[in-house]
């Protein structure tokens, strides 16, 4: 407890540093957000010289407060949360100095977006199945990569991208993939937008054809690409519970406005629903401070996997009532041009918007299906399902 | 992906900050609970004597409110109690639920201890550390399914000079009682149960008996005025009614655990049905479920320990989603075990009756959802 208490102490006095030497209001905001990183307040759990000081993660929320309150620029996660929530950790895990210090800082700032090249057209719940190639050139030793990735989120903004490809089809599925790190400014790399339901294109399909990757931005060993890869989605799943919101925040939020400012649009039938959902969104936010409380404590409980399950079916159900009490309104959209947005938001949009982005909840990072496989077997131990494609080569494979 | 941040709506309640988590101390408490029901209340015994239609058990309830001390957890050390917290209570009624104990513990130990606390007079101090003693059972003479925020009835009239008459159904652990604890039009008494006539009613729920209690000119001690009287009914209800969701949390846990367990063991088509995938997600659903009614559970125990200004609020919220978390375990464990879950040697029936009546008692999900939409100022149409 003192330990911990002392440690506030000293981030707070580091906070004031930082702000007396790069006073916000006269800073440009990258300026002062690379500052921040070099100060250790980026992330005040990683290491130190990589944009944190070796805290508990928990003294985060210390850090962020303290900015807030002085007004100084954040690094918009929105935009970059591929880069924060997967690259940056797995980075972390399993890069070397070079790319720790190389990658680290301009993803944390945001001057570099990250993308996930993961999903393939044949390879999405069962991306061990992959066929993405990456050959190794004799002499160079740079790997040539051929393949088609897809449902690549921000793939349109991104400068670099996690990747993983297959190194070895002679071997079974989950050991012959490698690992990279993708320049998507490299020739080859050609991206296209692929137009979703709500209208927009928010991923896009991304085809690599002879795509040249120096042996230097491999992230782990030659073949161990499926141990880091786990590292990567592990993090997808979690980086949900850590967030705190307010009583009545999150989606629930605009259909309570609604109902209290339009009496006119109000049904029994639709109260007894909205209450329900009320009471659950209000049950899941107790459920995520109950998480984060047990991280802070240091006993992590396995709810963290249940979050992101929980949040996807509250998402779609909550911004299906919405739409219904719209009544006329709710028959409207707001507005089907094909765009290509920078960042995800579910909040300044209309009900149908809300609606029809809620639907992938359930299916990005892992569908529903999958994450409720991963809770019976890892947290309640049940047996897995019986499987015939452990053993054999990932090239003599059904496809 | 994550979850959107919300637009401004006008806070309804101001959100009390909430420890969720247990204490060493609770911890300790639940390991002497555990410890004394695997030994002295396994389903066998349970349901043994429910058939006996005496299902209480004095020797356990004598070991767990005086030894354990379980009794006064909520009577302040003053009053010869042990001066703990509903969060301390929530983790025992967990346990009580794991083990669908019968022993008269929300009713007497949570909600007679609360009245009597709220009485607040000198009638009232000398009964609550008999109370908290653990050797005077106490029970609130009103229906289990009296809701918080429902009109209380005015079910016993004062005939004159402290006479008491009238009848009040559904009263649990009435047969368990030694003082019942009655609300009258005049105020409210500690009426000694025998000289009340009690007639035994077929429970729901074998392991919480339910009797009629009829009074015909009894007499009893004043212990406070009308208003005291019924502000402190109405204040025991909301504790019960939070506290009752930890009784729901333990017994839903019991009926995960059990059916995962069995689930993996039981064979048919050469496999576990326990690795189909059909059982597995409607497993981890349970699950999850269960944990969020942990979160709701802890959230309503902490909130009333620390009279939270949004208490009322949370203890709404943890009964709108525990009884229903509870019942659907319950009804899971049943069907999952296939034939063997419909037989009366599976304990699985005893815990779907204790769900069930649970769900009604001191307020259904539909009641407190109600009162989610006064205190969330989310007005029915
Ligand atoms: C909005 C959005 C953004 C995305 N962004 C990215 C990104 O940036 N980068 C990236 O790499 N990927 C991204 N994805 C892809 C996403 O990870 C995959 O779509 C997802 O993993 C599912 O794979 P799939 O689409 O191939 O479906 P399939 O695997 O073909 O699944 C089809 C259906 O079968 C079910 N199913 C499959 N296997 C099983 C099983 N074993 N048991 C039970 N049911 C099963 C699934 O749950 C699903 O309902 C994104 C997806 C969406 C919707």
């Amino acid at each position: 407890m003192t330990a911990a208490a002392t440690t506030a102490e000293e981030l707070r006095a580091r906070v004031r540093d930082l702000l007396a030497a790069h006073p916000p209001r006269d800073t440009a905001r990258t300026d002062f957000l690379r500052a921040r990183f070099d100060a250790g307040l980026a992330w005040v759990h990683y290491p130190e010289g990589l944009g944190g000081l070796g805290a508990p993660r928990t003294l985060q929320a210390v850090v962020d407060a303290e900015l807030e309150a002085a007004g100084a620029p954040g690094n918009d996660p929105r935009r970059i949360g591929i880069g924060l929530g997967m690259a940056a950790p797995t980075i972390l895990a399993y890069g070397t100095e070079e790319q720790k210090n190389r990658f680290l800082r301009p993803l944390w700032v945001g001057e570099e977006v990250w993308c996930q090249l993961f999903s393939e057209p044949g390879a999405g719940s069962d991306l061990a199945a992959l066929g993405t190639r990456a050959v190794r050139e004799t002499g160079s030793g740079d790997w040539i990569v051929d393949g088609q990735k897809v449902w690549t989120s921000s793939a349109h903004t991104a400068r670099w991208a996690i990747l993983i490809a297959r190194t070895d089809p002679g071997l079974p599925k989950h050991r012959g993939i490698t690992y990279f790190l993708c320049d998507m400014h490299a020739p080859g790399v050609e991206v296209r937008p692929l137009r979703q339901i709500t209208g927009e294109a928010e991923f896009n399909e991304v085809f690599l054809t002879g795509v040249r990757i120096p042996d230097s931005h491999r992230l782990g060993a030659v073949g161990e690409g499926w141990a880091v890869a786990r590292t990567t989605l592990m993090n997808e799943r979690v980086s949900i519970g850590g967030m705190r919101i307010p009583r009545e925040g999150g989606m629930i939020a605009p259909v309570a406005a609604v109902w209290r400012e339009r009496p006119e649009l109000r049904t029994h039938a639709l109260h007894q629903r909205l209450l329900e959902l009320w009471v659950e969104a209000e049950v899941a936010r107790l459920t995520g401070e109950r998480l984060r409380q047990q991280l802070a404590a240091g006993q992590p409980g396995p709810e963290g996997s249940g979050m992101k399950l929980t949040f996807a079916r509250l998402n779609q159900e909550i911004s299906g009532l919405e739409v219904e009490l719209l009544a006329e309104e709710g028959l409207l959209y707001e507005d089907w041009t094909m765009r290509r947005p920078e960042l995800v938001d579910f909040t300044g949009r209309d009900a149908g918007y809300r609606y029809l982005r809620a639907k992938g909840n359930s299916i990005e990072g892992g569908t529903s299906e999958i994450l409720l496989n991963i809770v019976a077997e890892r947290v309640l131990g049940l047996p897995p399902e019986p499987r015939d494609d452990k053993d054999l080569a990932w090239k003599d494979l059904s496809r | 992906m994550t979850a959107p941040t919300a637009p401004t709506t006008p806070p309804t309640l101001p959100t009390a900050p909430t420890d969720l988590l247990y204490s060493g101390t609770e911890e300790e408490l639940r390991s002497a609970v555990r410890a004394l029901l695997a030994d002295r209340c396994d389903a066998k015994s349970v349901l043994a004597r429910a058939e006996t239609g005496r299902p209480h058990d004095p020797a356990l309830w004598h070991t767990l409110a005086v030894e354990i001390g379980a009794a006064g957890l909520l009577v302040p050390e003053k009053l010869g109690g042990q001066g703990a917290s509903h969060r301390e209570a929530a983790v025992v009624l967990e346990e009580l639920g794991r083990a669908v104990a019968p022993v008269p513990y929300l009713t007497g130990a949570v909600l007679a201890a609360e009245i009597l606390l709220g009485c607040d007079t000198s009638e009232a101090a000398p009964l609550l550390r008999e109370l908290a003693s653990g050797h005077t059972v106490c029970a609130p003479a009103v229906p289990l399914t009296l809701a918080p925020g429902a009109p209380l009835p005015p079910a016993v009239r004062d005939s004159g000079g402290g006479a008491l008459t009238g009848s009040v159904t559904s009263v649990a652990d009435a047969v368990a009682a030694d003082v019942l604890l009655v609300l009258a039009d005049t105020g409210l008494y500690a009426v000694p149960a025998a000289s009340a006539e009690l007639t035994p009613q077929v429970p729901l729920d074998l392991t919480r008996p339910l009797a009629t209690v009829t009074l015909r000119s009894a007499t009893g001690t004043r212990l406070a005025d009308p208003a005291t009287a019924r502000a402190a009914v109405a204040g025991a209800l909301l504790s019960g009614a939070g506290l009752l969701a930890s009784e729901q949390l333990g017994l839903a846990e019991w009926c995960l655990t059990e059916t995962v367990g069995h689930v993996r063991t039981r064979h048919q088509f050469n496999r576990p049905v326990g690795s189909f995938q059909a059982l597995k997600h409607r497993l981890a659903r349970l699950w999850l479920d269960v944990a969020s009614a942990r979160a709701a559970a802890r959230a309503a125990a902490d909130a009333l320990a620390t009279g939270a200004p949004d208490a009322p609020l949370t203890v709404a919220v943890a009964q709108a989603y525990c009884s229903g978390v509870a019942v659907r375990a319950a009804e899971e464990c049943v069907q999952l075990h296939g034939g063997i879950g419909m037989t009366w040697e599976h304990p699985a029936h005893l815990y779907l009756k204790r769900a069930k009546a649970d769900s009604l008692a001191l307020g259904t999900a539909g009641h407190h959802r109600g009162l989610v939409a006064d205190f969330a100022e989310l007005p029915a149409p």
